[in-house]
């Protein structure tokens, strides 16, 4: 591994200060640690942030549930402020990796990571979250750009995560065995005037399925898709499944969760 | 470098480490603590689960920087003036381990799995074990280790 330089941060202003073209925030580390040894990153300056009290922890208002960027996946999975409001968030959590990962990652990491598989961004998409950074707060719809990038700028730092309480909601995941990843992950959320149906580990980045949505915004039932087709041209293929299973998977997933709401 | 203090299976320790060394390799080259394993090293197999502050972790996936003023317990850690700890006695009583790679992080897993939950059930020990992997009892007998040990603590 390329050797860089190790700084903890006190506050969000002093980690915003010492970032450069060259730093990486590191968190839980999750992913930023294996990708450095495999040589998939290098960075001057590391900058630890999980010394700064004010980005970790979780508020539960009736509104919003809302999420500081440290906090830990097994800390939302065992919430049971998080279980009571949004218990399909508090699964999620439970659900990524495994439990040495869930004691180490958090939701900022995963989210500024934007991997295509990872769990979080979708339920950010279905829940009309709301990410706070050290500079302004962007929405979930405009902070996932596409595969592995975000909207967040150099040096720019996301303290929380606010998500809307919806009326009902569920999570679906097929994982790979191996790394829990999804292959296709399904987070629906039935809102006051509306449904939303955010897909996960399907394509590049993650995205809400519109026809699906308006779909199920109309006639919130399994009858109202069981038709539907999917187009799965823009899909990921690869050795854990092909495009077309990864479609059929999204249909198969929704009516899960459908169920499960 | 950087100088770290850490509390390590109940020693003070005090060492200056360059910046990037992992926490695996600082406890196996630095502290000599050869019972953690490194298997796969991209924190999927979990042959180096140790505990920092009471809870498991993957240490091939955490920078020895990182856990600057922690407490750790590794494998090594368990035992009790030379009484193996429930869950090694359990892992050997059940024959829950054929090559024993994998044992050092299953049995550090397993001893957090109880620490959060008394008597778990079959399912719940199979979940929890999802991180670390075994290549060749299979896992039946390290499920039966895991509930004998529930038994005993």
């Amino acid at each position: 591994m390329k050797t860089f330089n190790y700084h903890v941060a006190k506050d969000s202003k002093e980690a915003s200060k010492l970032s450069s073209s060259n730093s990486a925030f590191l968190a839980g580390g999750m992913t930023s640690i294996p990708s450095l040894k495999l040589g998939l990153a290098t960075y001057k300056d590391i900058i630890d942030i999980k010394h700064i009290k004010k980005l970790s922890g979780i508020k539960v208002s009736n509104k919003t549930v809302t999420i500081g960027a440290t906090t830990k996946h097994a800390e939302v999975a065992s919430s049971k402020e998080v279980q009571k409001a949004i218990p399909s968030l508090a699964k999620l959590a439970g659900g990524i990796g495994d439990a040495q990962v869930r004691n180490r990652g958090t939701v900022g990491g995963s989210i500024a990571n934007n991997d295509p598989s990872a769990c979080y961004p979708s339920a950010c998409m279905a829940l009309n979250a709301i990410i706070h950074t050290n500079e302004r707060k962007i929405e979930a719809s405009k902070f996932f750009k596409g595969m592995f990038e975000t909207a967040l700028k150099k040096g720019e730092l996301i303290e929380s995560v606010e998500f809307q309480i919806p009326e009902k909601s569920n999570y679906q995941k097929h994982p790979n065995p191996a790394s829990r990843y999804a292959i296709v992950g399904v987070y629906l959320a039935k809102h006051k005037k509306e449904v939303n149906v955010a897909i996960t580990g399907a394509k590049a980045s993650v995205y809400v399925d519109k026809d699906i949505s308006k779909a199920l915004s109309n006639n919130f039932s399994i009858s109202a898709i069981n038709n539907m087709k999917i187009n799965s041209s823009e899909m990921n293929s690869d050795i854990h499944a092909s495009g077309e299973y990864r479609g059929s998977l999204v249909l198969t997933y929704t009516k899960k969760a459908i169920e499960a709401c | 470098m950087q100088k770290i203090n850490l509390e390590v299976n109940g020693k003070k320790i005090s060492k200056e480490v360059p910046d990037h060394t992992i926490l695996s390799n600082f406890l196996r080259d630095h502290l000599n603590l050869t019972g953690t394993h490194v298997g796969c090293d991209t924190s999927q197999c979990g042959a180096c689960v140790i505990h920092v502050d009471g809870k498991s972790i993957k240490s091939c996936s955490t920078l020895a920087v990182d856990v600057n003023n922690s407490k750790i317990t590794t494998i090594e850690g368990l035992a009790k003036n030379g009484e193996m700890h429930p869950m090694q006695e359990a892992f050997k009583k059940m024959h829950g381990l054929q090559c024993g790679f994998c044992t050092p992080g299953m049995v550090m897993s397993a001893v957090d799995l109880l620490k959060n939950k008394k008597n778990p059930t079959d399912q719940e020990i199979r979940k929890w074990l999802e991180g670390n992997i075994c290549r060749c009892t299979g896992y039946q007998n390290i499920v039966a280790a895991v509930k004998e040990a529930a038994s005993k603590l």
